[in-house]
């Protein structure tokens, strides 16, 4: 019984704090109630629990919590035997447990991230751009010997007269995530920028929430126009050339800051220094390279917030428009 | 040319039964096939009512959230898994049409590309949408759209009772064709086999019952060119019709016989009446005159000289002319003359008679006399048949043969039955057997059994000669007039 252990434990104010995490992680919520009979309401236990995770110690208590890194679908998310293997890569290089957390969408993400409730995210330049302040860019991958990336406008195969994004007025198109630089942002700047209303020249547009799907949308004709991250679309001509075969890049956009890993405002300089490395070395060791290969990356570098302003301006740009 | 309709029953009822046969097997093909097809219209109803209802309420919120791909992914979601594309329970087209009927998403964007109008692409779905406009209930419902190739499975999609738009599963009925040519090909081998068990089988049998009527139809061919004899005419022996029909063949075939022997009876008879007449007036004929000659030669005899060349050449004639009469007399059968009634002594008689001759010839006779009483009959009459056929019979048989003789009677007749084991007599002389002059032996006139035959018509009776070889019998029987 762990109340056994607690009682005594609690006359004891110094070791409050490795209580209290204690609680949280082992007493379900509904078994508060036990506590009442040892004079020890629900409340005051609440109180003391809020008091000891806003203290300076909830750091030292979390060391021994799992790292939670956010990942969203800027890359190919759905290979999770890919995830087990880079999840016990870092946690080989950190010394500690790692988490990973998906959500279907890039917003899910954008909002564990700002609640506090991961440490790290993988996410994309747009979203990063928005809540800049909030978040410490923490590495950025390098693909093609560059920390950058395109977004690329994509039909199906079958159609041959399509020569640029003016030539699907009136058709259908696919965008990834309302969130997303390459899959949504940069198209719509696009249009704006050839005196075009995005939310009129298409007859329908509809979002996929993955770029991978954008792919598979435009390849089966569904939508006659999509708009794909550079990244995705060349990693999947790697390992799924079916799907981008079925498909034909019309545009390519300027390079972009490539999705970034961020950290939230909250995460310790220590913490932000492990996992930095951890991520950077990758490129330095035979285990990383080919957790890299398989990411179809070349590595990942510190990145320069610089890199992203560009996304910055179409925001900026776009915003102003609404 | 040979026609169907002419060939004999030998092929055409084994051909007949094969034909019927192929009929069953076609006609229980055709029903194994119509009732896969309703098994698997059931099934797929069972199937894609299923999977309709929980499309239709997955497909609620992608609806509601305007979200295409979401609803892509979910009518995709049947396709998936690994069902083949053959399977006719897979859906061949899944489509969600809006609330303004228009493709919100087709499993096949490029025939139904969203926010097309479907039935621009293919006509069914304007029937189609004719038949479920007003349908409004959360369930599928099976709709078949006439010369279509497709059944169609339409569910509203609905929630809180707005119809949001419609989910359209269709399943292709070719797809079902494999299914049936699969049977088709099972049933043709099935077929096939049984054919090859039984048709040798239906053979034999068809050859079995046709036997019989090829039988009878060949022996029934015959007739005309002759009668076939009782042994020659081999016919299925049963109750049934051919059996009846082949006993009736028989009766006719022993009627003809019948009557062709009745007629060579009467016209044997006929002919023998009309030589009897023709003899009987030649004697009268001649008795006269000759009566004359011989009354003139004894009155010349008596009253004449004594010239011996006269007497010399009377002598010779009255000698011809007593042959001549003697002969007339013979043929002249004289029936009135009156003589006393049978006795026993009178058959005894004869026995005595012949004896001589049979002990020159060495013949073994036997003698049987039946009768011990006197009967109503000429006695001098019955002699003379008795001993012509006595004496016939020791002439036929051969040095130390056998001969027989038996007198009995026989109800209200006397039977005389005359056998020898002598040669035979062939049919043809048979024929003439009982006609004067017809004897082709050597010493005798021939009359002996002319005399007899006449003898025994003018006594009512009847002589039948009967000869096998080794065994000549002649069979009198004689009518009693009246009671002795």
């Amino acid at each position: 019984m762990p109340n056994a252990i607690l009682l005594p434990a609690l006359t004891t104010a110094g070791v409050s704090a490795s209580i209290a995490a204690i609680a949280r992680r082992f007493v379900p919520l509904g078994k508060a109630a036990t506590f009442k009979e040892e004079h020890l309401d629900r409340r005051t236990f609440l109180a003391l629990a809020a008091a000891v995770s806003a203290s300076p110690l909830c750091a030292e208590a979390q060391t021994n919590a799992a790292m939670r890194i956010g990942l969203s679908p800027v890359f190919l998310d759905d290979q999770l035997s890919f995830l087990n293997d880079w999840r016990d890569y870092l946690q080989g290089r950190i010394g500690r447990a790692v988490r990973f957390v998906q959500r279907g969408s890039y917003r899910e993400i954008m909002d564990l991230l700002l609640e506090q409730k991961l440490d790290f995210a993988w996410i994309c330049g747009y979203p990063y751009v928005r809540n800049r302040a909030r978040l410490r860019l923490l590495a950025v991958p390098v693909m093609e010997g560059r920390p950058q990336y395109q977004s690329y406008l994509i039909v199906p195969a079958t159609d041959r007269t399509t020569n640029s994004i003016l030539d699907l007025r009136g058709k259908v198109f696919a965008y990834s995530d309302p969130d997303s630089n390459s899959g949504f942002l940069y198209p719509r700047y696009a249009l704006m920028q050839l005196k075009e209303t995005p939310e009129r020249f298409f007859a329908r547009t509809f979002f996929t929430w993955a770029h991978r799907k954008i792919v598979e949308a435009v390849g089966s004709n569904l939508a006659q126009g999509g708009a794909v991250d550079s990244y995705v679309w060349e990693t999947l001509r790697l390992y799924h050339p079916e799907l981008t075969v079925r498909t034909r890049i019309v545009e390519k956009s300027p390079y972009f800051g490539h999705t970034p890993v961020v950290a939230r405002a909250g995460v310790s300089r220590a913490e932000f220094d492990t996992m930095q490395e951890a991520l950077l070395g990758m490129s330095q060791n035979a285990a990383g390279k080919a957790l890299l290969k398989r990411l179809n990356l070349d590595g990942f570098v510190a990145g320069d917030d610089a890199l992203f302003d560009g996304i910055a301006r179409m925001m900026r740009a776009l915003d102003a428009r609404s | 040319m040979l026609r169907l309709h002419d060939l004999s029953f030998r092929y055409k009822i084994p051909l007949r039964s094969s034909v019927l046969m192929l009929i069953t097997a076609l006609v229980v093909t055709a029903s194994l096939i119509f009732r896969e097809y309703d098994e698997l219209r059931q099934d797929l109803a069972t199937t894609s009512g299923h999977l309709g209802r929980v499309l239709a309420n997955t497909l609620v919120a992608p609806l509601t959230h305007d979200d295409p791909w979401r609803a892509y992914e979910i009518i995709n979601s049947p396709f998936h898994g690994g069902a083949s594309e053959s399977n006719p329970q897979t859906a061949s087209l899944v489509m969600v049409l809006d609330a303004n009927q228009r493709v919100f998403v087709a499993t096949d964007p490029n025939q139904y590309p969203m926010l097309s109008d479907p039935s621009r692409a293919n006509t069914d779905f304007y029937e189609l949408w004719q038949a479920v406009a007003k349908y409004n209930e959360p369930d599928t419902r099976a709709v078949e759209v006439r010369g279509s190739k497709a059944i169609y499975m339409v569910t509203p999609i609905i929630s809180d009772g707005y119809r949001l738009g419609t989910l359209i599963m269709g399943y292709s009925k070719d797809a079902f064709l494999p299914r049936f040519f699969g049977i088709a090909k099972r049933a043709g081998l099935i077929t096939l086999a049984v054919l090859v068990l039984l048709l040798p089988a239906s053979w034999y049998w068809g050859q079995r019952f046709a036997k019989p009527l090829v039988d009878l139809a060949q022996s029934m061919g015959r007739i005309g060119k002759e009668i076939p004899d009782e042994g020659d005419v081999r016919l299925y022996e049963s109750k049934d019709e051919i059996g009846q029909l082949g006993a009736a063949f028989k009766n006719m075939l022993q009627g003809l016989r019948e009557k062709q022997s009745l007629e060579r009876e009467v016209m044997l008879s006929e002919r023998l009446a009309a030589v009897g007449r023709l003899a009987a007036g030649v004697a009268h004929e001649i008795n006269n005159p000759l009566g004359g000659m011989l009354n003139a030669i004894s009155t010349y005899r008596r009253h004449g000289n004594d010239d011996p060349l006269a007497a010399r050449t009377l002598s010779l004639v009255e000698r011809g002319l007593v042959q001549i009469k003697d002969t007339v007399s013979a043929l002249l059968v004289e029936s009135k003359v009156q003589s006393h009634y049978l006795t026993r002594q009178d058959i005894e008689d004869t026995h005595t008679l012949v004896q001589t001759d049979a002990n020159r010839k060495l013949v073994r006779f036997e003698w049987r006399n039946g009768v011990d009483e006197t009967l109503p009959l000429p006695s001098t009459l019955v002699r003379q048949v008795l001993i012509n056929l006595m004496l016939n019979a020791i002439q036929a048989a051969p040095r130390e043969g056998a001969v027989e003789c038996q007198v009995e009677r026989e109800g209200q007749a006397l039977r005389v039955q005359v056998g020898n084991n002598g040669d035979y007599i062939p049919q043809e002389r048979m024929e003439h057997l009982f006609e004067p002059f017809s004897s082709q032996r050597e010493g005798g006139h021939g009359l002996g059994l002319w005399v007899t035959y006449q003898i025994v018509h003018q006594l009512g009776g009847e002589i039948v000669a009967e000869s096998v070889p080794d065994e000549t019998r002649f069979t009198v029987t004689l009518p009693l007039a009246e009671a002795a």
